[in-house]
């Protein structure tokens, strides 16, 4: 029987919805093995003394939450357990939602954080490293209010930090430029500050240059993996930690699809040389 | 005259930046810090430039009947009716005009806009992106094919990332002894990331941050002139 | 009611969802109406908090409550309008001086943050001691890391014709640009992948209530 390229095309695909489908409905339980570069992020957040104010940058939209909302979430958490104080900014219009989204999930199980005091959302910029550069010299020029318009000088959190200079390290979730590029060339590599970054899988590859001698980047958290692999170290089960039965049995379903693609190709080349 | 003083300005500005990473004192270092402050403000504007020809593509297709005006005035009505609903009540803790809308938010349980923004962006944008899982799927079963020593080592790797990338990986290698531990597919995709990966990255990094200074000194100098347009 | 407006919402996220799905069907009025809504709503989102974020806090209120300490502001104000003339092709001509002042300053910065960042320290990143990794992989891994990031540099150098010789370390920086690009061919069906069962988690957690 032979198969067209297009019905092949959406067996394909249907194929995929289901393997994707079924571990989520049935779920197995495997377990991940944290990886050094997940490991170095959450150190570098467990080392950072009770008090500091750290930074969290939401640069990324709904479109990759699935991957970046799970560790922007644990970070969070990571944070307040050990009574550090966040500032959320945005590169993203978008990632201003993302933040509130994360803080909002959280509150309920820290209901004791208060916004200005132990948190704040500072909201969204647009120039992307012009505008990290400028914070690394004032922050309050680039945020005079947050999102509540709450003058910057008037938010507890706020009174410590002028510049990005007072902040103990600054952790990127991206999707893109700008994103973790930006925030190494302008608050590392410009003023030393401490800079992590949590990606989707697409980008991490590409960041891990950054990962040198040189500490341009502290730590990368890549993909649902590692937002599973930051669950792991919390000891939670999060919403990252419930998806990687239905990633782990898609990764072997397309090795499938690429062992017969190959078969295919392999048998297509021998009929050929036959046939000549 | 309408492209030389631009092209002056560019020069000066970019010069001013420049010098102020080498000079950080007084007059360069406080003219640096205006002009990133006034960037953040004009590149606001060039945002809302990008918007509003989007209104006028769309507005033109509609009001011409243009094939297909209809999907057109779709985004146009989308885009007015969030931008009234954020313009009257604002969003989340932020007031519009017409103050925090407690009415409209007590009857659908939020603001208008956040009720848009999750109901219709957060659906929308993240399925637009999800579509790429079927068709990597489909490219991997028509596109990933062996012919060449080159293919054979693209192929190998990344079997061995998707499958170091799995929950379940690790069970397949995890009876391997302690002296063979590097063969153990989570540490295999570790070694494959940070070394001869990273290394590729770091050639094509440090290969475009050549490109880019180059290209940046050709602006500034004013031999790239394309940014500016024609000579209208 | 509020419930009622939940359960509809989630009833317009499913439509969007399954609209955009059917795509995989093959184009249809469906798809092709979420495309545009969504180019709209998103469109119109990115304005909204550009106005409230952006415009209103750095600029306007500026401007408008405290001018005396901000007459400056009315710079980067006249600017920004003049961005938008633009628009209008007589006037269009203006709308170079604000880019002008834009790409100036975002060219200037770009320079000197790739040339620090991703050349100087990636190259001193790269002159490590290739013998002080603490263990056999390591030091192998240091190796690996200096030859490829070496011969991955020469292969991107087009100046010259490489030939004999001279093609060898091209052709080994096409190596290791493959396995690079293996591995991100891996982690991309990795990104791909958790989109979508995001995707089906709202299905069936939000709409169809199977799983909690």
């Amino acid at each position: 029987m032979k198969i067209d390229s297009q019905t092949e095309r959406r067996i394909i695909f249907i194929v995929l919805f289901i393997a994707v489908m079924l571990p989520l409905i049935f779920p197995i339980g495997w377990t991940s093995e944290v990886s050094p570069h997940v490991q170095m992020t959450y150190d570098m957040v467990d080392n950072t003394p009770e008090g500091s104010v750290v930074l969290l940058s939401f640069d990324y939209d709904p479109s990759t939450a699935t991957e970046l909302q799970p560790m922007a979430i644990s970070l969070i958490e990571h944070a307040w357990k050990n009574n550090q104080r966040v500032i959320a900014t945005a590169l993203w219009p978008m990632g201003v939602k993302m933040a509130d989204a994360a803080f909002q999930e959280l509150l309920l199980k820290y209901p004791s954080k208060e916004s200005g005091v132990d948190f704040v959302n500072l909201g969204y910029k647009t120039g992307g490293m012009v505008t990290i550069q400028a914070m690394g010299r004032d922050m309050k020029s680039v945020f005079p209010t947050d999102t509540k318009t709450i003058p910057y000088e008037d938010i507890p959190l706020l009174k410590t930090v002028r510049s990005l200079k007072d902040i103990q390290f600054v952790i990127s979730l991206s999707a893109g430029d700008p994103g973790i590029k930006q925030w190494i060339m302008g608050a590392h590599d410009m003023f030393g500050v401490k800079v992590a970054g949590g990606t989707t899988a697409v980008s991490a590859p590409g960041f891990l240059p950054y990962i040198n001698s040189q500490n341009q980047l502290y730590g990368l958290l890549g993909g649902l993996k590692a937002a599973s692999e930051y669950e792991q170290l919390l000891g939670i089960v999060g919403p990252a930690t419930v998806k990687m039965d239905s990633q782990s049995v898609a990764h072997v379903l397309i090795l499938v699809f690429i062992a017969i693609g190959n078969v295919k190709a392999y048998k297509k080349r021998n009929s050929k040389k036959e046939g000549k | 005259m309408k492209r030389t003083i631009p092209l002056l300005i560019t020069f000066i500005v970019g010069l001013i930046v420049i010098s102020s990473e080498f000079i950080p004192h007084r007059p360069f270092s406080m003219i640096n810090s205006t002009l990133e402050n006034w960037y953040l403000s004009i590149s606001g504007f060039a945002i809302v430039l990008g918007l509003l020809s989007l209104v006028q593509v769309n507005s033109s297709k509609v009001y011409h009947k243009a094939e297909n005006w209809q999907y057109s005035l779709a985004s146009l009505v989308s885009l007015v009716v969030i931008v009234i609903f954020g313009v009257l009540w604002g969003m989340e803790d932020q007031r519009g005009i017409l103050g925090n809308g407690e009415a409209i938010s007590a009857f659908i349980g939020k603001k208008p806009f956040d009720y848009l923004f999750d109901n219709g962006i957060t659906p929308l944008s993240s399925t637009m992106f999800s579509l790429l899982a079927f068709f990597i799927a489909s490219a991997a079963y028509r596109a990933f094919i062996i012919r060449s020593f080159e293919s054979n080592l693209l192929m190998i790797t990344a079997v061995i990332v998707i499958l170091g990338r799995t929950s379940f990986g690790p069970m397949l290698t995890s009876w391997l002894p302690k002296s063979l531990s590097f063969l153990h597919l989570p540490n295999l995709t570790d070694f494959i990331l940070t070394y001869p990966s990273s290394a590729a990255q770091r050639a094509i990094l440090m290969s475009a941050s050549l490109g880019i200074i180059g290209s940046s000194l050709r602006i500034i100098i004013g031999l790239e002139r394309s940014y500016l347009g024609s000579d209208e | 009611m509020v419930s009622t407006m939940s359960v509809l919402g989630t009833w317009i996220g499913v439509f969007f969802t399954l609209s955009i799905f059917s795509f995989l069907f093959k184009d249809n009025p469906f798809y092709k109406f979420a495309e545009q809504v969504f180019i709209g709503l998103s469109a119109g989102y990115g304005l909204i908090y550009l106005i409230y974020n952006v415009l209103i806090p750095n600029l306007f209120h500026k401007l408008i409550f405290d001018f005396s300490h901000n007459v400056i502001l009315l710079i980067p104000a006249t600017l920004g309008l003049m961005m938008l003339l633009r628009l209008i092709p007589s006037l269009q001509w203006l709308s170079k001086y604000p880019l002008a002042v834009v790409i100036g300053t975002a060219v200037g910065i770009s320079m000197l943050r790739y040339m620090q960042s991703d050349f100087l320290n990636q190259l001193t990143a790269t002159m490590i001691n290739p013998l002080a990794g603490a263990t056999k992989v390591e030091i192998v891994g240091n190796f690996l890391l200096i030859i490829g990031t070496i011969c991955g540099i020469y292969f991107f150098y087009f100046s010259r014709k490489k030939e004999g010789i001279y093609s060898v370390p091209s052709r080994i920086g096409i190596w290791f640009l493959m396995i690079s690009f293996g591995a991100s061919f891996g982690y991309t069906v990795m990104a791909r992948v958790s989109l979508l069962i995001g995707r089906l988690d709202f299905l069936l957690k939000d709409w169809l209530h199977i799983i909690k």
